[in-house]
This record gives structure tokens, C-alpha cells and sequence, in this order.
């Protein structure tokens, strides 16, 4: 009886684990701000809301006690897949989702006599990303065979590199979202080296065989291993989000994570606070989203925290762990016994790569606005960090931005217009801003008519929405559906006029104290006018002939 | 014309009385070369064919024949080939074609060419004699086989060799034992032995190997054929099962120097499949063969000749070593200036060879798997299935050679073998550089014994690895190296034959044609045709 209360009361610390901390660190606009693509972002607000308004548990106090205690140390490896129009060392095409081995030859399958040479968009973004990630190039970096036997893996081995990476020593600069907490940080990148990826392999349903598709062997992989320089699940999923607009804004991948594009492996320790040795380090693998690194970190953070404190640490091991999305947890995936040992050893079949100086500078000439420098730039506007967040968090939509205010669009206006109806209509009718037909141009030429009164505030929304979705100039539309804000002061008193001695009855309302009847006279002169009444002008006469003792 | 010619013959069904040698082998304690002055001095197969072929004195097809006749009669006994083409006919047929409607022909037009069987040869079994690959048909050709075809030449068939090139003497193919035409009871060399037997025995004209230790040069001096191994990066690798990727170079096999300076020719130079292929220009290299009756009375004056001081010491067969000196004395007499080197870094050669050989190869031999090719054992775990197709499918050479490979490359180890062997390396390059630029060229014995018996060294690989002392240096080195036979020893019905090595600077192939073109021209009794085709016939 007594073990099976043990193991209940374990079993619920576990379970709770997971909601308790979703409910303290997680919050709604985390996945909305940290996804690029705006269809992965419903899906993942959708996904999460049943976890984040789990009651509040009584345990989760005490777990709260518990990790004041602790420091988590956390590295993350991200393999970045190239958009490369051909493979790394051959040239089948690269394409994402072909009929299984359509995109194949002897190079990429590994035939006896076949031999690899390397795609020069390769080094290209691979001196690109180093570069954006402030590494230092080695001028002079090779290849390296990492030997492992895997049917996914046609040769044997993996063309990595391995004592020489093409980038080292870098940083990265990332902002936490206010709702987090705020604040800026800088992550240290230990490398970032070329490497190509393997095949995939399709289990049967029965289990009975399996398949190999060998389509993905041979697409080229940025590796970016980052310095053990985080603490917390947030800091590394905005960092791995950060690696994502980086990849994203040097073009060289879509960062697609439900395709695998970008893939996150987070190494994971805990250490009572003040201690200075690293504690045993946990790899988590299978983390298909943002919020997923920072579940499952916050998660893997109590479940060694408790450990600690229940006296057990040494059931903490060297270990292989994956995160579980449908039970939010990590469970262990393999025990790794000593380390592998993959026998590096220099590629023979390929030269040294060496760059020149001017390659590499010409390469930083062409790199465009990173991230970070779009951020500084958009918070010295003046703009508040949530929308510095927001327009800087996609590409696109920050050179949508830019191109606006570069049309003479006041700052905040342009930025509001972006973030609230244009964002609002690119997520129902799941578009990004490049489909939309609304040009830059004709969004600052509307927020000038509403800021110099041509048209209303809300004619503005309403032809809004015709400009996205059909496209046109401000100038024509306002023209076509005549438009143009009244704001003659006698033609608005005019209708005022007659509004107010049509509805005697509600004047009589008003007069007797019922001032909220405003709205319906207001409402009534707006619509009289179809909308064209400068409402600022059309409140201020009405009041006058409202209160007017006559 | 340029050109060795002689009075053309013709390829008649069985034209092997001809290269019938006297017997006046002078005693056999001197085991000195054979007084065959009345021979005239060989003469290039591919010039011949190509002269028989435009005169219309011959056709393609009766050249193919009289070949292919010749295969029938003698394979049984020696085995050169796993493979013989269907389509050899076929392809003479359209040499024929093309000269009937007289259409340029290319320089191999006609050509019968052997290829050794781990060069990819398409929709034609390449196996690399290894039971995994049994039955395997690459896809495409090699970058060297399709030249080859574009050039007019004839792929024969596929010949013998120690499974993926690892041996020294056919044995270790996991199909048949290859016996060398000089004397059936000895092995051919290797691992080109199939290669270097098929030429020897004229079951072949010209004939592709790979060298990656000695294994194009050492069975032509056990055959008594010119072996030829270009500079690393002059040929294209592409379609050259790997062994050890950095030692690895296809290699030409003939009965002269032109033959194997035209092969070479015609298989040279960059490749965009083969990252280590060279831009380097390849020169043509024809214009170095010149007729007997052009030569000067010094045709090579001051040619400065080192002879390895290291290649002449203990453990060099006595009679090796005196053919070595009277090749030197040749050389000498045709005006070259014969000096002495020493390459201190000599002996290290074998063992940083064998460690850097066997490391790449237990790479390179990873994708035999069973997964997408060849030998696959049905299991029933993934685990299983490696050890028991991997297990059936190598034999024990190659297991041996992964498992030290896999040794040296492990963590730990590393440093103490394959680190250690690539500095080795770079000292033996540069006492090959520095001698080098004291000398034209080099020279030494190409194995330190004539041929030996079949099975002798079978169950001593230790013994067997050191016959490579005189070959693995050139291939750390990555420099061209030719073997040409200079002299016979005792052994056999008719004696054995013995090869000289020259070994030349990195892309300088041309310097060892002309000086062993001059010397085979001059050379007394020079006909090295295997008594076995005068027992056919």
C-alpha cells in the first residue's frame, strides 16, 4: 500500500509539474511573437490554451521554493537546412517533400566509385550565417567524416567538419519579450559549421519493415552549436526564435520547424546556485516548435530540481531525452554509455575549403538588416518594445515597415495600421504580407488622408480591407465612392440640425438627463452623412445644438 | 610519323609463334637476360591497331576475334577475367561502321581494353572481387571508362584482383586465384593482377588498375608488362571503388611505354565529379615515341638518374638488385648521369602506409552495408543485418584491414597512428621533393622479388606487406611512378620477369615516358612475352 501511495504521490508531482509551470511562465502572446509563420501561430495558440488556464495548484508554491534554489545551464545545437537549389555534394535537387527517392543519384546514395563535390552556395551561407552571428571565419576550414552505421546514412559516414568549423566565437543578441520579463541578452555561439543531412526512414504500421527515403541525404545543414549561456526556457526558445529570423533574413532557409528545416536539440543541466562545476547534462530532442523548447525545458528544469531535492541526484544521468507534446513531458529516449565514438577523421575526397579576405568582405557588403539592428533601429523611432518585437519579427513585415515609413508615413501610425488591421486580416484569411495587395505606398498615402483629414478614421478601416484584398490607390477610391470627410462646419451643422428636430421625442430623453442618447444622435448624423462626418467636429456642433436652451 | 612503328602485321587468329623466345637463357646461376638481340624492339599495340585499321589490312572484328579466341584458349589456365563483355563484337562491328563510312575515328578506335574490376563499368558487373558486391551493375561509368568509349576503345571485360585492391597478389579475390603467364604456379602481383596477367598473356591490348601501394606497378613487374601510375589527381577517381581515397590512382597497364603513355593520355585530366582531380594541362604525350632509327647515339645525354640508395639493401633479391644495376648501366650508357640518393624517410613508408590505407579503407567500406546494394542478409534486427551481410560479404584481407583502420581512427589512437602516419607522410614528401630536384628522375626495383608461388605468403600478410617497400612511398608521395620489365631472373619454364621503377616528379608523367620509352627501345633481348602463349600455340 505504501509503494503505491509512493508512486501516486510521484506520479502527480510530475503531472502538475507541467501545468504549474505553463501557468507560470508561459502566456499567450509568447507563441504569437515568437513564430514567424502566422499559420504555425493559430495553430499554436490554439493548441496550447487548454493548458494555460489550468487551475492554480497548491503544490506549485512549494515547486516555486524548490527552483529558487537551482540555476539551469543550457546549450542548444540547431541544424539550419539549407535552401539551396541543389544538394551539398551533388546536384539533385533540393526539394522538400518529393515523392520518397525522386531526388537521388549515386553521389547521394552512396554508390561504390561515387564521390562528393561540394555545392559553393554551401560556404557561401554558411560564411553568411557566421557572419551574422558575429563568428570569426577560419579562412582555411575542411571536411570531416563522422563514421556512424544508420540505414539513413548511404556512406557510412556524415560529411561534417569537426575540429575546424567554418565559424567560431560568435554572439547573438536577442530581447525577452516584456510579458517575460523584458530585457536583453547575449548568448555566445561556440560554432557554426557545414554538414550534410541523412535520409529518413518510413516505419511500416505493422512495424514489420521499414523504408528508406534517401530524398533529404545529402541536403546541406548550417550547425550552430551555442555556448552553455542560458538559463531559462524562454531565453532559449527566444533564442532559437532568434536563429530562425536570422536564417530567415539571410535567406539561406525557410526555418520551417514542422519540416524540419530547423531543428533545436537543448542540452540541459542544474546546479544549486552558487555552485561552480556543470551538473550532469541532459540532451532533449523532438522539440517540433518554439513553445515546445520552452516546455519541455521548463519541465526537464523541475524534474531534475526535484530530483536534487529529494536527495535523489544521481538518478539525473547522461542522457538522450525526448519531449512528449501530448503528455508535456520528457521522457528518456537513451542512456548514452560512455561517448560515441564517430572516428573523425579528415574527408579525403574533398580539398580544403579556403576563402579569400574579399570573398568574405564581399559577403558582409551584401548582408542585409539583421534583427538585432532592426530592432535598435525601430526602438530609437521611439517605438515600444512590443512593437519593435512585432515589426522585427518577420522579415517581410519589417520590410514592409520600413518601405511605409520610407513612403513618409508617421512612425507609430504606420506601425499601429501593421500590427492591429493588417495583421488581424493576414491571420483570418492566412496570408503573408507579401500576398497582400496593398503596397507600401498606398498604406502611407491612406494614413496621410486620415492624419490630414481628408477621409475619416473609419472610412480609413473600411477601404483598408478593399486595398488589401483588391489592391488600387487611396487616392481613387477615395475618389470613386466620393469619400472626402466633411469637415465644413455648416454643412455638418445642417444635419445636425435636422437629426436633432427629426428625433423630438429623444431630445426630450436627453434633456431630461439621459446623455448617453449622444451616441444616438451622433450615429444618426453619421450615418446621414454615410460616414464622412469628421467626428470631432460633428460631436462638438451636436453638443452645442444638444444643450442649446432654445 | 612518330611513332614506334614497325612493318605492320597482321593480328592473325593465333600470332604467338612470333613472340616465341629462344632459349638461350645464359645459365641460370647469373641469372642474366636472355640474349634475344634478333628481336626487334616492342611496338605499341595501339599504334599498330590503328594502322592496321586505316590501311583496312585488318578489320575491328577480326582484331576482336583473334582476342577473344585467345581469352577462350587460355583463361582456363590463368584466369585474368571475372567478367568477359557480351557486347565486344558488337562494338568492333561499329569501329567497322564508322570506318567503312569513313568517319573520324578516335585515337583508341578498335583498342581492346581490360579494366579491372573495381572501376565502375555500366551495366557491367564490377565487384572489386568482393562477394558483397557480387552481382552488382553500376549505373554509370567511370570517368576513365567513359573516355576510354569515347576515344573508340573496347572494354574486353573486367578483370581479377584482391578484393577492393587490398593484397599484393590476386589471392584475396573472393572469386579465383589469377596465375601469372610466365609461370602458371606463380601469382601475378596485385592487386591489378588480372590486369597485368590479361596484358602480359595479350588477352588484352592495354589494360586499366588502380595503385593505391604498388598494386598497378608491382603485377606489371611480376608479369613483365609497363605498369604506369600517373600523379594523385591526374585521372579522375569518379567510379573507382575507393580504398584509401588519398592514395588511390587508376593506373595503365601495357606491353609497351607507348601503350601505356597513350591509355594514360586518353584517361587524363580534370574532372568536375572528382574534387582531387587536377587542371593541370595534360601534354601529348605521343610525341615522345619515337622510332628506334631516331634516336640519337646518347638519346637521353645528361638525364640525371638517382638510383634509392635504400631500394638496393637487405632484403632485395639478389638478382633483383643486379637487373636494377644493369638497368642503371642502360640508362647510363644512353647518356644519363647515374647518381646515388638516399631518402632517410624510406623505411617509415610501409607502416604509415598501412595505417593510413587501412584507416580510410574501414571508412570507405562502410557503405557496403546490405542496405541499398549488393549482399544483403535477411535479419531480424538492424544490427543483424549489418554483421551478418558485412560478415559473409568481406573477406578476411579486407576484415582485417577495416578492423586496424577502425583501430587507428578510434579515439585515443588517433593521434598515436593516423596523425602520426600523415606526419610521415609529409617527411617522405619532402625527401622525395629534395631528391627530386637533384634528379630527373628516380629509379629502384618495383618489388624486391620476381613472383613467387601461389599461396607462399598466403598465411604471412606481414611478409606479404613488406613486398610493398619499393611502391607505398610513391603513393604518400602522390607522385607518378612507371614500372617497365628490364630483366629476367631464375624461375619458371623461361625465367621471370623483373621491373624497374622510375619514379618522377608530381605531374611530370611525361619525363618517365620518354626516358622509358628510350630504354625499352634500347633495351638487348627486350621482348618480355610469356613462354605460356608459345604453349598454346
Amino acid at each position: 500500500m505504501s509503494t503505491t501511495l509512493l508512486r501516486t504521490i510521484q506520479l502527480n508531482q510530475f503531472s502538475l509539474l507541467g501545468t504549474s509551470l505553463l501557468r507560470r511562465r508561459r502566456s499567450n502572446n509568447f507563441s504569437v511573437r515568437s513564430c514567424g509563420s502566422q499559420t504555425t501561430t493559430t495553430h499554436e495558440a490554439k493548441q496550447s490554451s487548454p493548458t494555460r488556464v489550468a487551475p492554480k495548484n497548491h503544490k506549485s508554491n512549494q515547486l516555486d521554493e524548490i527552483l529558487r534554489d537551482y540555476e539551469a545551464v543550457i546549450g542548444i545545437e540547431t541544424h539550419v537546412q539549407l535552401s539551396t537549389l541543389t544538394k551539398a555534394f551533388c546536384s539533385c535537387s533540393n526539394n522538400y517533400g518529393s515523392y520518397p527517392n525522386t531526388s537521388i543519384c549515386p553521389v547521394c546514395m552512396g554508390l561504390p566509385g561515387a564521390l562528393p563535390v561540394l555545392n559553393s552556395k554551401v560556404v557561401e551561407f554558411g560564411v553568411r550565417l557566421g557572419l551574422a552571428l558575429n563568428c570569426d571565419l577560419s579562412l582555411k576550414s575542411k571536411f570531416d567524416r563522422k563514421q556512424y552505421f544508420y540505414p539513413d546514412l548511404p556512406k557510412g559516414y556524415q560529411i561534417s567538419q569537426f575540429d575546424i568549423p567554418i565559424a567560431s566565437g560568435g554572439y547573438v543578441d536577442v530581447d525577452i519579450p516584456l510579458e517575460f520579463g523584458g530585457g536583453h541578452r547575449r548568448f555566445g555561439i561556440t560554432r557554426v559549421h557545414m554538414e550534410e543531412d541523412a535520409g529518413k526512414l518510413l516505419h511500416s504500421d505493422t512495424g514489420d519493415y521499414s523504408q528508406v527515403d534517401l530524398n533529404r541525404a545529402g541536403v546541406p545543414l548550417l550547425e550552430i552549436v551555442s555556448e552553455p549561456d542560458m538559463r531559462s526556457g524562454i531565453e532559449a526558445a527566444e533564442y532559437a526564435c532568434e536563429m530562425q529570423r536570422i536564417a530567415r533574413y539571410l535567406g539561406v532557409s525557410n526555418g520551417n520547424m514542422q519540416e524540419g528545416s530547423l531543428r533545436c536539440d537543448v542540452n540541459i543541466s542544474i546546479r544549486p546556485i552558487g555552485q561552480a562545476e556543470f551538473g550532469t547534462k541532459v540532451e532533449i530532442k523532438n522539440l517540433n516548435a518554439f513553445s515546445a523548447i520552452s516546455r519541455a525545458i521548463d519541465f526537464e528544469i523541475s524534474r531534475q530540481a526535484l530530483l536534487y531535492n529529494q536527495g535523489k541526484a544521481d538518478q539525473i544521468v547522461t542522457e538522450t531525452r525526448l519531449w512528449e507534446e501530448g503528455a508535456q513531458k520528457t521522457v528518456t529516449m537513451r542512456k548514452k554509455e560512455g561517448l560515441a565514438d564517430y572516428r573523425y577523421f579528415p574527408e579525403p575526397d574533398l580539398p580544403e575549403v579556403i576563402l579569400t579576405q574579399e570573398y568574405v568582405d564581399s559577403i558582409r557588403a551584401s548582408l542585409p538588416e539583421l534583427p538585432e539592428a532592426k530592432r535598435r533601429r525601430y526602438e530609437a523611432m521611439g517605438l515600444g518594445m512590443q512593437d519593435v518585437l512585432f515589426l522585427a519579427n518577420d522579415v517581410s513585415v519589417a520590410e514592409y515597415f520600413d518601405a511605409v515609413i520610407g513612403k513618409g508615413a508617421e512612425v507609430k501610425l504606420a506601425a499601429n495600421w501593421i500590427m492591429s488591421d493588417i495583421a488581424a486580416y493576414l491571420k483570418n484569411e492566412k496570408l503573408s504580407i507579401n500576398d497582400i495587395k496593398l503596397t507600401p505606398q498606398e498604406l502611407a498615402e491612406l494614413i496621410a488622408a486620415i492624419k490630414d483629414g481628408t477621409i475619416s478614421g473609419k472610412i480609413g478601416k473600411e477601404i483598408l480591407f478593399e486595398l488589401l484584398a483588391k489592391g488600387g490607390t487611396v487616392k481613387g477610391m477615395i475618389k470613386a465612392k466620393d469619400l472626402v470627410q466633411i469637415t465644413d462646419p455648416a454643412e455638418i451643422e445642417k444635419m445636425v440640425i435636422q437629426v436633432v428636430s427629426e428625433n423630438p421625442k429623444q431630445l426630450e430623453q436627453y434633456r431630461s438627463g439621459k446623455t448617453k442618447l449622444q451616441g444616438y444622435f451622433a450615429g444618426q448624423v453619421m450615418k446621414m452623412s454615410k460616414g464622412k462626418a469628421n467626428p470631432g467636429l460633428l460631436n462638438k456642433i451636436l453638443l452645442e445644438k444638444l444643450n442649446a436652451k432654445d | 610519323m612518330l611513332s614506334t612503328l614497325q612493318p605492320p602485321r597482321s593480328l592473325s587468329l593465333l600470332p604467338l609463334r612470333r613472340f616465341q623466345i629462344s632459349k638461350t637463357i645464359v645459365s641460370a646461376a647469373s641469372s642474366k637476360t636472355i640474349d634475344t638481340s634478333v628481336i626487334s624492339p616492342p611496338q605499341s599495340q595501339i599504334l599498330t591497331t590503328r594502322r592496321s585499321l586505316l590501311s583496312g589490312e585488318t578489320t575491328a572484328v577480326e582484331i576482336a576475334k583473334s582476342y577473344l579466341s585467345r581469352i577462350r584458349l587460355t583463361e582456363p589456365q590463368l584466369k585474368c577475367f571475372l567478367h568477359v563483355s557480351e557486347n565486344v563484337l558488337k562494338d568492333a562491328q561499329e569501329i567497322d561502321q564508322r570506318i567503312a563510312k569513313g568517319e573520324e575515328l578516335g585515337p583508341l578506335a578498335g583498342v581492346l581494353i581490360g579494366v579491372k574490376d573495381n572501376i565502375c563499368t555500366q551495366g557491367m558487373p564490377s565487384t572489386a572481387a568482393s562477394r558483397i558486391l557480387e552481382h552488382y551493375r553500376p549505373p554509370f561509368d567511370a570517368t576513365a571508362v567513359k573516355k576510354i568509349k569515347e576515344l573508340g576503345g573496347i572494354v574486353v571485360g573486367k578483370t581479377n584482383m584482391d578484393e577492393f585492391g587490398m593484397g599484393s597478389t590476386t589471392e584475396a579475390s573472393a572469386f579465383q586465384v589469377t596465375a601469372n603467364p610466365w609461370d602458371l604456379s606463380r601469382v601475378p602481383g596485385g592487386s591489378s593482377g588480372g590486369s597485368a596477367a590479361a596484358v602480359a598473356a595479350r588477352q588484352c591490348m592495354v589494360s586499366l588498375g588502380s595503385d593505391t601501394g604498388g598494386s598497378v606497378r608491382q603485377p606489371a613487374s611480376f608479369c613483365g608488362v609497363v605498369g604506369l601510375k600517373p600523379t594523385y589527381g591526374r585521372v579522375s577517381r569518379f567510379g573507382l571503388m575507393a580504398y584509401a581515397s588519398s592514395l588511390d590512382v587508376i593506373g595503365c597497364f601495357g606491353s609497351t611505354v607507348a601503350d601505356a603513355g597513350m591509355l594514360l593520355h586518353a584517361i587524363s585530366g580534370y574532372d568536375r565529379f572528382d574534387s582531387t582531380s587536377s587542371k593541370q594541362d595534360v601534354p601529348e604525350f605521343q610525341s615522345q615515341f619515337l622510332s628506334v632509327d631516331h634516336f640519337e647515339s646518347k638519346p637521353l645525354n645528361g638525364v640525371k638518374v638517382g638510383i634509392i640508395r635504400e631500394t638496393l639493401e637487405d632484403g632485395v633479391d639478389s638478382g633483383v638488385r643486379s637487373a636494377t644495376q644493369e638497368a642503371a648501366s642502360h640508362l647510363e650508357a644512353l647518356g644519363c648521369i647515374l647518381t646515388e640518393v638516399s631518402l632517410p624517410s624510406f623505411s617509415l613508408g610501409l607502416p604509415a602506409y598501412y595505417v593510413i590505407a587501412s584507416s580510410e579503407s574501414s571508412s570507405n567500406l562502410s557503405r557496403y552495408d546490405g542496405v541499398r546494394y549488393g549482399n544483403q542478409v535477411m535479419a531480424e534486427e538492424l544490427n543483424k543485418l549489418y554483421e551478418c551481410s558485412r560478415g559473409e560479404g568481406f573477406g578476411g584481407e579486407v576484415k582485417m584491414r577495416i578492423l586496424m583502420g577502425t583501430y587507428a581512427l578510434s579515439a585515443g589512437y588517433y593521434d598515436a597512428y593516423y596523425k602520426r602516419a600523415q606526419q610521415v607522410r609529409t617527411l617522405i614528401r619532402k625527401d622525395f621533393k629534395a631528391a627530386l630536384e637533384q634528379n630527373d628522375i628516380l629509379i629502384s626495383p618495383a618489388a624486391p622479388s620476381a613472383a613467387y608461388k601461389i599461396g607462399e605468403k598466403k598465411d604471412d600478410p606481414l611478409a606479404m606487406y613488406a613486398g610493398d617497400i619499393m611502391t607505398v612511398n610513391v603513393n604518400l608521395a602522390g607522385l607518378p611512378a612507371m614500372v617497365l620489365p628490364c630483366g629476367l631472373v631464375e624461375g619458371g619454364p623461361s625465367g621471370l620477369p623483373v621491373g624497374l621503377q622510375m619514379i618522377g616528379a608530381a605531374f611530370d608523367e611525361e619525363k618517365l615516358l620518354k626516358v622509358g620509352h628510350i630504354f625499352e627501345q634500347t633495351l638487348k633481348g627486350s621482348s618480355f612475352v610469356p613462354p605460356l602463349l608459345a604453349n598454346v600455340a
